[in-house]
């Protein structure tokens, strides 16, 4: 039921990889990881709201990976999830956590650390 | 409802329970806790519940085939594994057996920034995947309530936290969940409000700088459980609960006799000794040899070839060794064989409670059948009147139950010398020996007497004892017209006594050859007057013969001159 929210998975680099590329680049290039539970009508929200901030302030510099934790239960403990949905700002540092469903484009914008590029 | 609950079996089904395995907290849960339920344990930082929810897991995972896994939010894994590793548990190996697992959940709130609603969902699916993958029958959460400082919306984390309660209900699985104790409510932050099965307080209380921690269950839905706090222990083998809930007065006694050590001691008890398994204290002002006492019971119970297990809270084991030494018992040889362990340590290192507690834990272990405490006095006076009476009551339940035979003695001051022995032990004691010194005569000597020994005769004499390069010794006490003598007055009123017999002895010899003499005197002048009168009767005889001869002669003479006579007259006169 929940299929099809994999996108951009085969594109993984390591952590060295993407922080040179990053540094290499201006403006920085974003890494962004969501991670939701199942497809809920949240996960779904904040899935669209992540994608319409990024269009709007990140197009061309950002890779956002979607991660369902039913599917890859791992991967949660591997990231520190608690929360869902959460979306981890990899690159450019510092590591951030975005809880909630990313209806607060303010704070999303402020957890991205895009808010004053505007 | 749930697949552990099993209605109305019998009019009385127990609650299905997880044994936790630790010590004595079984005894109190009447079994363990609540199976497929979840129990709150709290307590401040550092009162233990990490250990216990620990403890709960490995004892499970080792003990009962239960794997478990451990959602831990404040220690790491490897932080986990290495607390455990020092009580000798090996978590790293029960992990790759597929028993445990342990999830590190990390929450800081400084790099989480919250957007909009959320859920906990992704919690709820590491938990399953955790106890998906080793199919756990146990979970603890520790400390869940760390939840509260990562997240800034606690309307949600309630509402999330309540769920998370009844999915894990829903799970099956027994679950721990530990929690901070907080001012006002009992858990920082209202655990309690959803666990409602089984809640458990763990205190660490500090008097007087003696640290006591105590456990409390204080409830548990469905089952009857101990109310009382219970001392319990943290030491290298993991907690220790202290299991005595006072059973009552129901344990089974014995015939059977054993030696106290001392002959002449033993004739004062039927000749026979003490109960086993009766509880017998020796009290006594100091230096009158209670330790001697204690060392001699422990000798004759080594011989006899049963265990014994020596407290002692004034003198180290190798000082009590010495010491005995020079009295004739070496206990060096019952040590080395393991029959003998002496146990020695400063009653100020722990309160009363933790003392028992350990006193308790060591008797567990060593199973011993005799048990010595010297002195009794020093844990009395860490305690107070009620805790001591209420302690000692259940250490000597524990004993008595258990056939040990146990020995105390107790330091009494001179001032109080005259009572009979503190009042708030001597009712819990079988057999009560007094020691005094005997002051007299400008020395002081040592008197013994039974006070009371429950169930049998017993000597109400006095005896006089003295601790010589042989052991302990009883002699009688002198008992005359003239008093009550011991020690040197003893002996020198009995060699009075016995110059006093001689001296009679020798008077009487004295009289009798007197009388001898006196005899042999008179028998002699007897003789003498014998011999006079013989000599008198001789000269009588003498003159009488002389005179019959003399007459006889006159007649001759008479008849001659007659004759004479005649021949002028030529006839013989007849007439005359």
């Amino acid at each position: 039921m929940n299929d099809g929210k994999n996108e951009h998975t085969e594109e993984r680099f390591s952590a060295t990889d993407e922080f040179e590329q990053a540094a290499a680049r201006t403006p920085a290039r974003y890494v962004l990881r969501l991670y939701v539970a199942g497809m809920t009508p949240r996960s779904q929200r904040a899935i669209e709201n992540i994608k319409e901030i990024c269009e709007t302030h990140l197009a061309g510099r950002y890779d956002l990976e979607v991660v369902d934790v039913y599917q890859q239960p791992e991967r949660a403990q591997e990231a520190q999830i608690v929360a869902a949905p959460t979306l981890i700002k990899q690159l450019p540092l510092p590591l951030r956590k975005l809880i909630g469903d990313m209806s607060d484009t303010d704070r999303v914008l402020i957890g991205l650390g895009v808010q004053e590029k505007e | 409802m749930h697949a552990t609950e099993h209605p109305g079996r019998s009019t009385r089904t127990e609650l299905p329970k997880s044994p936790t395995g630790i010590r004595g907290l079984d005894e109190v849960t009447g079994g363990g806790l609540p199976q497929g339920r979840t129990t709150l344990i709290v307590g401040k930082a550092g009162s233990g519940k990490t250990l216990l929810g620990m403890e709960f897991l490995v004892h499970g995972a080792e003990e009962y085939g239960e794997p478990g896994v451990i959602i831990s939010f404040e220690e790491s894994a490897a932080d986990l594994v290495q607390n455990v590793a020092s009580l000798g548990y090996d978590v790293q190996d029960l992990c790759d057996r597929g028993l445990f697992a342990i999830d590190h959940v990390e929450i800081s709130r400084s790099d989480i920034i919250e957007t909009g609603e959320f859920d906990l969902e992704a919690l709820f699916i590491r938990l399953a995947y955790a106890i998906d993958s080793i199919g756990a029958k146990r979970v603890v959460l520790d400390t869940i309530e760390s939840l509260f400082s990562g997240l800034a919306n606690t309307g949600i984390l309630r509402a999330e936290l309540r769920r998370l309660f009844f999915w894990l209900k829903e799970k099956g699985v027994t679950a721990v969940v530990t929690g901070e104790s907080g001012e006002a409510t009992m858990t920082r932050h209202g655990l309690e409000e959803y666990v409602s099965d089984c809640v458990i307080l763990l205190d660490h209380r500090v008097d007087e700088q003696i640290s006591t921690r105590r456990l409390r269950v204080v409830k548990y839905r469905g089952s009857v459980h101990g109310t009382n706090e219970y001392p319990f222990l943290i030491d290298e083998t993991g907690i220790s609960v202290l299991p005595i809930t006072s059973t009552g007065l129901v344990h089974t006694v014995s015939q059977e006799r054993i030696s106290s050590g001392v002959e002449r001691l033993d004739a004062m008890f039927e000749g026979e000794g003490f109960y086993r398994g009766s509880t017998v204290m020796i009290t006594g002002t100091p230096g009158t040899g209670k330790t001697s006492f204690g060392a001699s019971f422990a000798h004759a119970a080594c011989l006899r070839g049963e265990k014994c297990l020596y407290f002692s809270f004034e003198e180290s084991p190798d000082q009590i060794v010495r010491n005995m030494q020079s009295i004739g018992i070496d206990l060096a040889p019952h040590i080395a064989s393991g029959l003998l362990a002496i146990h020695s340590s400063r009653p100020t290192m722990y309160g009363l409670e933790m003392h028992l507690v350990l006193m308790l834990k060591m008797i567990q272990e060593l199973q011993p059948a005799v048990v010595v405490i010297d002195p009794l006095t020093d844990l009395i006076t860490i305690g107070t009147q009620k805790d001591v009476k209420v302690m000692l009551t259940r250490l000597i339940d524990y004993l008595k139950s258990n056939g040990i035979t146990a020995l105390f003695t107790h330091l009494v001051h001179i001032q109080e010398a005259a009572a009979p022995a503190n009042p708030v032990v001597s009712s819990l004691i079988d057999t009560l020996i007094r020691l005094q010194d005997v002051e007299s005569a400008g020395e002081r000597n040592r008197g013994l007497y039974v006070l009371k020994s429950r169930g049998m005769e017993h000597s109400n004499q006095i005896r006089e004892y003295r601790i010589t390069g042989g052991g302990i010794e009883l002699a009688d006490v002198y008992v005359g017209p003239a008093g009550m003598f011991m020690g040197t007055a003893r002996f020198v009123q009995e060699a009075q006594e016995r110059a006093e017999e001689a001296a009679r002895r020798e008077e009487i010899a004295f009289r009798k050859r007197e009388l001898e003499r006196k005899r042999s005197a008179m028998e002699a002048r007897l003789a003498a007057l014998q011999g006079e009168f013989a000599a008198e009767e001789e000269n009588l005889r003498r003159l009488i013969q002389a005179e019959s001869r003399r007459e006889k002669g006159r007649d001759a003479s008479v008849r001659e001159i007659e004759k004479m006579r005649r021949a002028d007259a030529a006839a013989p006169r007849e007439e005359e």
